[in-house]
């Protein structure tokens, strides 16, 4: 039994639109339980808890200009609010485990620092950007998404966001 | 023919997303198309000489698309 030759082509069209669709990105949202931490054999010593803080999972990498940007940030609102709950951890996404430490050396932080070396976590909390970061209610629900730091105006506003969190 | 046009459909579709976090090697310097000032002056003034015109090349930027 052969198909029409124009069921072939129609078939066949179908199939390279379905393969041209990006898969879908399942990003994480405002009111989404962040998934737990322990399945996803990030490398480093995670905070020893987290239950009932505020978390900021910020996903960065050594090759990422704005990342860079933002740790001294993320440390000084780390020392901030650290003492009312604020918990940062910075999840590595780099191929190598050297650009990480390399840049560790020249941005030495106060806050937590695990590598995703399989990049299952990011996968998961399908961030639209580099740097993307996700703001943790002490439900432990994400409150707010953040796609790239923009200097001073991503501070404000993870500070406005951190302070209406830990109330 | 048959068979061929469905399998080179299905083999060519070899465009995929890069992700955001996948970036690191297209951010990478030597993936710059700028990185050199007076190669890029140079070629600049050959293009000018020879097809008298000028810009429109480059783009801002790596390839990191951060941010």
């Amino acid at each position: 039994m052969h198909m029409p030759f124009n069921n072939i082509i129609r078939a066949s069209l179908l199939g390279l639109c379905l393969a041209a669709v990006p898969a879908a990105q399942a990003a994480l949202k405002a009111g989404d339980p962040f998934p737990a931490l322990a399945g996803y054999h990030l490398e480093g010593p995670l905070p020893a808890s987290l239950a009932g803080k505020v978390v900021i999972v910020d996903f960065w990498a050594s090759w990422c200009g704005p990342c860079g940007e933002s740790f001294p940030a993320m440390d000084e609102l780390q020392k901030k609010y650290g003492a009312q709950g604020l918990v940062i951890l910075a999840v590595n996404e780099d191929d190598n485990k050297s650009d990480m430490d390399a840049f560790l050396k020249s941005h030495a932080v106060s806050f937590t620092v695990v590598r995703d070396a399989k990049q299952s976590l990011v996968e998961v909390a399908g961030i639209g950007t580099m740097p993307g970061s996700f703001v943790l209610g002490r439900d432990g629900k994400v409150a707010y998404a953040h796609n790239g730091f923009h200097g001073s105006e991503t501070k404000k506003q993870y500070e406005q966001e951190i302070e209406s969190l830990l109330k | 023919m048959l068979l061929a046009l469905p399998a080179s459909m299905a083999l060519l579709t070899g465009c995929q997303n890069v992700k955001p976090w996948q970036r690191g090697t297209l951010a990478d310097y030597t993936m710059k198309q700028d990185r050199d000032p007076t190669s890029g002056a140079l070629n600049e003034h050959i293009w000018f000489s020879r097809e008298t015109a000028a810009g429109g090349k480059g783009v801002g930027g790596g390839g990191c698309g951060c941010n």
